[in-house]
């Protein structure tokens, strides 16, 4: 009975222990090179999208920010995260506003629950053109209730609306929790990681994935930084 | 020794195990059952041209055809019974191996006698591991078609205006929508959609069963995507009517009954159900998706 309870004793000190020394990968992702630059989007064949944007849109495949940064690139562990299993409760969603996604680039655990909501006054059909998992196509006219959906296979999967052909997002399923995207400078953080050896991985949708070794030993900020080649077209 | 002995039967018994699990990749449509080993010499003879060897619709035919033949090793299937984004049934294949598509190169090959084209059915589901990793979803059930009359059209209409049906096929269905020119299919292949005014059967069928069929579970692959999460089942068959009445040069009892009311449709009454209202009738709900 003692013993018992001595090992669950030692087993909770070492699970926190674990957490105590819990790790944090950090860093940039920037470019090298002139970018394309973003084209300028023509919503003037639906007159009530085009009202919402003050200034017209420019495409997002590639959106960069101060000193080189990369913005919408995926950051996530690919190799040796500790909780592949667990899917969140809460479920992601994916909003279709003034004919644009939001976000461009929404990352989602496998499994997890994805909303996909409409908040426009024009029928929009979205279509995820998934290879890994199953590809469907769905009518969401104005004021209906959210589609809710899930993949349950890891994928960047392409997202696209037939009846606004400018509309164009992705859906990076992921079989971890430790993923980030990129903000403004091309800043990223994985926190919550602990001891061990890792595969970082930046992916982005026009210029590719870069991956990196590390190996967290204790209760550290490992600085990752990854450069992508820019495309001039 | 007795350790590699034992890892080569296993890897005997791998071999075995796929190789069986391919040879019985079964079909079944009423009393027919298709095997997947006699319907792989038969694919040999009749399909492998265009659809090619390996089931990818890069046969040797496939450069010289729009649009481009099948790939079944993608397993997204236009012309199903089932909701969006799940395989189609046995007989979905079979009829459309009866059927063939009007506008592509694949005839139809109604001629063959039964038992070759469900071995073909069951050949072709072996080009994909879905066929052996999910069970078969549930179809869409379609209840009795309401009466032909000129509200049931009218109303039509109305959802053809709010379901932005003409964003793509036009305003008088000709295939000719804002948004038509700019259309591609999955393969990111260049596509039109259905003009309406000539009057030629639809892909997955000609009656109008298949034509609530069609938009209610979508064609997968296609820019056309699935209305059954929107539409009840009353209101689908009011768009029914309606988009008979764009086949104008066809002879239909929409057409008659559209003549009849002096060729106009009635005003929408505004006080009426609301037919975009999204509530579902329970019965397709969910059901089907063999993902969830």
């Amino acid at each position: 009975m003692r013993t018992k309870s001595m090992l669950v004793g030692v087993s909770t000190l070492l699970m926190s222990s674990s957490l105590m020394f819990a790790g944090t990968v950090s860093g940039k992702v920037t470019f090298t090179g002139t970018p394309a630059k973003p084209k300028t989007i023509d919503m003037s064949k639906e007159p009530s999208c085009a009202k919402q944007h003050a200034t017209p849109l420019t495409t997002e495949s590639v959106v960069t920010g101060p000193n080189n940064g990369l913005e919408n690139v995926v950051v996530y562990v690919s190799s040796g995260a500790p909780d592949d299993g667990q899917v969140p409760a809460q479920a992601v969603t994916y909003e279709q506003k003034g004919c644009q996604y939001l976000p461009h680039v929404l990352p989602m655990h496998v499994n997890q629950e994805l909303k996909i909501t409409n908040e426009d006054q024009t029928s929009h059909n979205i279509h995820p053109l998934a290879k890994v998992n199953h590809e469907w196509n769905k009518s969401q006219p104005p004021g209906t209730p959210a589609i809710s959906e899930k993949y349950e296979k890891a994928e960047f999967i392409s997202v696209k609306c037939n009846v606004h052909p400018w509309m164009h997002g992705v859906f990076a399923v992921m079989n971890t929790n430790h993923y980030d995207l990129s903000k403004g400078g091309g800043a990223f953080k994985l926190p919550n990681l602990p001891p061990g050896k890792y595969t970082i991985t930046a992916w982005h949708e026009d210029y590719g994935t870069q991956t990196a070794d590390i190996t967290i030993t204790s209760n550290e900020t490992k600085d990752v930084n990854f450069t992508f080649k820019a495309k001039a077209y | 020794m007795a350790r590699k002995a034992q890892r080569l039967s296993f890897v005997g018994v791998l071999i075995v195990a796929v190789a069986s699990s391919l040879g019985a990749q079964e079909a079944h449509v009423g009393n027919l059952t298709g095997h997947a080993d006699a319907g792989k010499k038969l694919y040999k003879r009749f399909c492998i041209g265009c659809h090619g060897e390996r089931g990818d619709g890069v046969g040797d035919n496939a450069p010289f055809l729009e649009p481009k033949p099948r790939d079944f090793t993608a397993a997204t299937f236009k012309c199903r019974s089932t909701l969006t984004g799940n395989l189609p049934t046995d007989e979905d294949l079979y009829k459309s191996v009866v059927r063939g598509f009007n506008t592509s190169a694949m005839p139809s090959w109604a001629p063959l006698t039964a038992q070759t084209k469900i071995d073909l059915v069951a050949y072709i589901k072996s080009f994909s591991p879905r066929w052996h990793d999910e069970k078969p979803a549930d179809v869409l059930k379609i209840p009795t078609e309401t009466p032909v009359t000129i509200e049931s059209i009218s109303h039509g209409g109305e959802l053809f205006q709010k379901l932005e049906c003409w964003k793509c096929h036009g305003q008088e269905g000709r295939g000719d929508g804002p948004s038509a020119s700019t259309l591609t299919d999955s393969k990111d292949q260049p596509i039109r959609p259905y003009n309406f005014t000539g009057g030629g059967r639809f892909k997955c069928g000609a009656e109008n069963e298949d034509l609530y069929r069609i938009f209610m579970t979508g064609v997968d692959g296609t820019p056309m995507p699935s209305f059954n999460d929107v539409i009840k089942p009353v209101d689908a068959w009011d768009l029914v009517h309606y988009l008979r009445t764009l086949q104008k040069t066809r002879k239909s009892r929409e057409n008659e009954v559209l003549k009849a009311a002096g060729g106009k449709l009635l005003p929408p009454k505004p006080e009426e159900k609301k037919p975009e209202d999204p509530a579902k009738e329970p019965e397709n709900k969910g059901a089907g998706n063999g993902r969830k």
